[in-house]
């Protein structure tokens, strides 16, 4: 993290499937530069033998008994799907 | 019917109702017509379901008057965040994205304030996906601050804030990721606690950030705060992250719990950017609770200037992976222009979320990306644990922190368009989510424009208990709470 | 040149719950669509996360049956991938701290001849992760629609070592997962109901060299036979590739069973970024040792073991036992028969080859059988006792495999009984038959044992085929010796 990071936003826009305009794409590099800039400041944190933490409180082994009990019923399952069929949700044809 | 002039606190209108000096349903008519009188300005709803709340207000009337009343929140209307599932009612973050959802289940908290009797009242307007300290990040337009209409509540949680301050709901529940509570309450003049982590379940909160996010009540004063907070907290089976702990009585821990306290003032608040007012009117809070013979002195927490990186590096990287699932396939807002499948979630995402949550959804996926998951986010985990330490080092010699809330008074809309600018008006509030920690906002004053002033409390793990009364201590005894508003 | 296979197989096995492995819909298969959701199933704004207690069980479980070291402490975590089947568009699973490591799987390779055993190897395992099935994507002429039943389902993924080197491996060591699954109660494996889904690692390289070939990911193996046949035609086609002077793709290939090929999927120019991190939504697994040893006592013996021990103790042979041990029911059907008659090997012998046979005619299950192991228990013994005579034995097999009646009750309902003879009738009746046959008595006395049953047939004829044969036996020895 010495050197200025390089945000490659084409690449990180496609792993977040996110389509943007070249000009939000030429705002949000900058503005995320500067971010990026600010966070720089963390390499200079002594983290060495440092546990990171997950959870604020972490409690080991929170579970439930395997009791299955009503889920939703398909109606109101499907009720805000944009496209539905047979009590499906429709989506483009998926190529494999 | 000649709408009865609203009591000024949730305590005071519990009483009331108890008394049978009023009904649920002439509250809620007086609310609606309140809210209707300056919604046109103030913006706080994204919706509200009038003959849903009024139905709900006549349930609580029939109870009371079938003797089977259900405590101090039975038909009162409560506003909730629009980040919080309500049965059959839109759940739209103020977003284009679920612009038109309608939540097939009830989130734990809204279960339990039914359970409670409260009329639950309306969407309350917010920063997209509860990302902004403005509200001007509302895909449906920002709330307004009820002192000044030109200028923002804060955020994210704007419209629980405003709406509690100009009198449009009794209390109201936000949730708070960096200060979403806090900061609000400040820049409106009004409490609002951000619960220790897993005292509140999240089980039906939109998780913007699921290891920081916690939802917390708003109210004009700290009793009204631990009155709704009774009804919320406590262990629940379905969230993983919820704490099982003892849940005392906190109105009556409030009397009960007298102090005097140890008071920390962690120096690094009090710094470079703080608003001169602000500060006065902190050091004047500080100095009453001196008068009630408390202890106060200048404790360190020397990881402060890394809490902004660490929060942004942890909520932007949880972000990402929480906001993969609108991609308008099972629900949501589906893009009548995409090519294909793959194309589908490119362009439904693309037109579906705001600039400020693309944003950090970019800032989120770099940072988890490949090469960069080790310096980024386990980094920032790591200094997470320092910066809990701190706070727990710092409670080996005190009760609690005081601090300011925000740095800044409430500023006009539009006024703030740089996004680090913006990042920098949690900095007070940040540090207390990393920690897991609960703090409140209390109102402490108004600057010389009229704009109010807010003090934070920061408590201990799961002594909210110690907290509230710690806060009323200060709150009982101003006027602050008083000022009514009028948009 | 001489090429050798590499291959590492990567089994997702579905545990047998009756809630999902993240919250408590029901799980199932074969309901109609979208029936087994919740806001967690279907990712709704606000849903979260919590463990079910029996996946956690049957993880453990199956890595103490397989011998892998369980982890002390592991944890959740999130991988990233947008599809339209993954609901929350990441699913939950275990990343750098799986719940299982190490271990093995022992196999069985073809012997030389049926009822010799073949060679055992065991075939050892990287880990096993508990993770969550995504929904199930029908394809249609102009759409796809999407059922999120099976969404959320727990789902083990296995991950051998590339440590077998040809399909017969790679056949023995699914048979032998799966059969130990199903012993352990942790899944039914059915791989039409998707129950069992395997994915293969291929390469080939020339036998000497040590360092492994571009490997091919080959899916869609869904069955046990398409898995052999697949990974045989795919090494094949590696091969044939490398010997026309070609170069092998780094790429997925998907195989037709039906059809004996196989096609590029994608190739893996694009790799994945996963951007794995710690599951906020979930507390870390910690499994102590009382919590282990609790579930090893569940643990049953484990077919080669049970093969093993009823080969010593049973003294069976070898092909008994390869029937017998790889159904647990069968096993301990067996065993009690066994228990019950004292007989082992012939309680084998009707089990295996009576009623397997009736079983597989009836299409029901062995459980479903009238026939219960007393009963095998207790016709082993009449036909012992010489009471009922083999041919009578087999029709009272039928009868009782059809009405559940006990053995002797048909026998003597249907007077299959070999005739309680009075002493004296048999007597004269073998006394005639030894004078009718001086020549059999004369070689008898010459010391020719078998000469003896030239003097049964004429009894039992006489009998009208009635007479118990180990009473003419004895009857027949003992006026032989006095003459």
């Amino acid at each position: 993290m010495s050197s200025a990071p390089q945000l490659d936003i084409d690449h990180v826009a496609r792993l977040a499937r996110l389509a943007l305009t070249p000009e939000e794409k030429a705002t949000f590099a900058a503005q995320l530069g500067s971010v990026l800039h600010h966070i720089e400041q963390l390499a200079r944190v002594d983290v060495s033998g440092v546990e990171p933490s997950a959870h604020a409180f972490a409690v080991n082994n929170v579970w439930q008994d395997d009791v299955a009990r009503p889920g939703l019923p398909v109606e109101a399952a499907l009720r805000n799907a944009p496209a539905q069929r047979d009590h499906m949700v429709v989506v483009p044809k998926v190529v494999e | 019917m000649a709408s009865p002039v609203l009591p000024s606190t949730l305590a005071a209108t519990a009483a009331q109702l108890a008394a049978g000096q009023l009904s649920a349903v002439e509250l809620t008519r007086a609310v609606i017509a309140r809210t209707k009188a300056v919604e046109p300005r103030l913006r706080a709803f994204n919706s509200f379901d009038e003959s849903d709340a009024l139905a709900q207000a006549a349930a609580a009337d029939a109870r009371r008057a079938a003797g089977q009343g259900r405590g101090p929140l039975d038909g009162v209307p409560i506003g909730l965040k629009d980040v919080i599932a309500v049965k059959d009612q839109p759940l739209t973050a103020s977003s284009r994205m679920l612009a038109n959802f309608i939540s097939p289940y009830d989130a734990t908290v809204t279960t339990r304030l039914r359970a409670a009797g409260a009329v639950l009242y309306g969407r309350l307007n917010c920063d997209e996906f509860a990302m902004g300290s403005s509200n001007e990040n509302s895909a449906f337009g920002p709330a307004a601050n009820p002192c000044d209409v030109t200028r923002v509540p804060g955020g994210s949680s704007g419209g629980s804030a405003a709406a509690v301050a100009a009198g449009e709901v009794l209390a109201a529940l936000g949730s708070d990721t960096g200060g979403s509570i806090r900061q609000p309450a400040a820049l409106c003049g009004v409490v609002g606690l951000k619960p220790t982590y897993g005292l509140v379940s999240r089980y039906g909160l939109i998780a913007y950030a699921s290891s920081l996010d916690q939802i917390g009540p708003f109210g004009r004063t700290v009793e009204d705060v631990a009155l709704v907070l009774q009804a919320i907290a406590g262990h629940d089976e379905r969230d993983s992250t919820s704490f099982r702990t003892e849940i005392p009585d906190y109105r009556a821990e409030l009397a009960a719990r007298r102090g005097p306290w140890k008071i920390g003032i962690p120096k690094e608040y009090f710094g470079e950017g703080l608003d001169p007012e602000i500060g006065a009117a902190v050091d004047q809070a500080v100095a009453y609770y001196r008068s009630l013979g408390c202890e106060v002195r200048e404790v360190s927490l020397p990881h402060t200037p890394y809490c902004l990186d660490t929060y942004y590096i942890i909520a932007t990287a949880e972000a990402s992976s929480n906001l993969a699932r609108y991609d308008g396939i099972r629900y949501g807002h589906r893009s009548q222009n995409a090519k294909d499948i793959v194309d589908l979630y490119f362009q439904s995402r693309a037109e579906g979320f705001g600039a400020e949550v693309k944003r950090r959804i970019i800032l989120g996926t770099y940072v988890l990306s490949s090469g960069y998951y080790d310096a980024y986010y386990l980094r920032a985990q790591k200094v997470r644990t320092l910066i809990r330490r701190d706070f727990l080092e710092a409670y080996r010699e005190v009760d609690a922190l005081l601090t300011p809330t925000s740095p800044v008074p409430a500023f006009k809309i539009g006024e703030k368009s740089d996004p680090l600018a913006l990042y920098l008006c949690d900095i007070y509030t940040i540090g207390v989510n990393l920690a897991g920690l609960p703090a409140i906002n209390v109102p402490c004053g108004f600057t010389r424009g009229g704009l109010p002033i807010g003090l934070q409390l920061i408590g201990q793990p799961f002594r909210e208990a110690d907290l509230l009364a710690t806060a009323h201590a200060y709150d009982r005894a101003h006027d602050w709470n008083q000022r009514r508003p009028n948009p | 040149m001489q090429y050798e296979a590499v291959i590492g197989l990567e089994v997702h096995v579905q545990i047998k719950t009756a809630s999902k492995v993240f919250t408590r819909v029901a799980a199932g298969y074969g309901h109609e669509p979208n029936t087994l959701t919740d806001p967690v199933v279907l990712a709704l704004p606000g849903a979260l996360p919590v463990m079910n207690k029996a996946a956690l069980d049957a993880i453990i479980k199956a890595g103490l049956l397989l011998g892998c070291e369980i982890a002390p402490v592991c944890k959740w975590d999130r991988k990233n991938y947008f599809y339209p089947d993954s609901p929350k568009n990441y699913q939950i699973s275990q990343y750098d701290l799986p719940i299982c490591r190490g271990g093995s799987v022992e196999i069985e390779l073809p012997g030389p001849a049926r009822n010799l055993m073949g060679e055992h190897k065991c075939i050892p395992l990287t880990r096993i992760h508990l993770e969550e099935d995504v929904g199930k994507l029908n394809h249609g002429a102009a759409d796809s629609l999407v059922d999120y039943n099976r969404a959320g389902t727990p789902l083990m993924e296995i991950v051998s070592e590339p440590a077998l080197h040809s399909a017969e491996e790679a056949y023995a060591y699914l048979t032998s997962l799966r059969a130990t699954m199903i012993y352990g109660g942790i899944s039914d494996c059915d791989m039409e109901k998707g129950q069992l889904r395997c994915d293969a690692n291929i390469s080939v390289r020339p036998v000497g060299e040590t360092k492994l070939g571009t490997k091919v990911e080959l899916k869609n193996l869904n069955s046990i036979s398409f898995v052999r046949d697949g990974i045989a035609h795919e090494i094949k086609r590696q091969i044939g590739v490398i010997e026309r002077g070609g170069t092998i793709v780094q790429e997925t290939r998907d195989f037709d069973g039906m059809t004996g090929t196989s096609q590029s999927l994608r190739s893996k120019e694009e790799a994945h970024d996963y951007r794995y991190f710690p599951d906020p939504d979930l507390m870390p697994v910690v499994v102590d040792d009382a919590w282990k040893q609790r579930l090893q006592a569940e643990c049953p013996e484990l077919p080669f073991a049970k093969q093993r021990r009823f080969l010593e103790q049973y003294q069976l042979p070898y092909t008994l036992t390869s029937v017998l041990v790889w159904d647990r029911a069968l096993a301990d059907y067996f065993e009690e028969a066994a228990r019950l008659s004292g007989k082992p090997q012939a309680v084998g012998n009707w089990i295996v080859n009576d009623l397997l046979r009736e079983v597989g005619h009836a299409r029901i299950a062995l459980t479903a059988s009238k026939v219960r192991p007393a009963q095998v228990a207790e016709l082993v013994q009449l036909v012992d006792a010489g009471t009922v005579l083999a041919n009578a034995a087999k029709e009272i097999f039928v009868e009782m495999f059809a009405t559940g009646e006990a053995p002797g009750a048909i026998a003597d309902r249907r007077g299959l009984k070999a005739a309680p003879t009075d002493s004296g009738e048999l007597e004269g009746w073998c006394r005639d038959a030894i004078a009718a046959n001086p020549k059999a008595l004369a070689e008898f006395k010459g010391g020719k044992e078998s000469a003896i049953n030239a003097f049964k047939g004429p009894v039992m004829k006489a009998a009208k085929g009635k007479a118990n044969p180990k009473l003419v036996d004895e009857t027949l020895r003992r006026l032989l010796a006095a003459i």
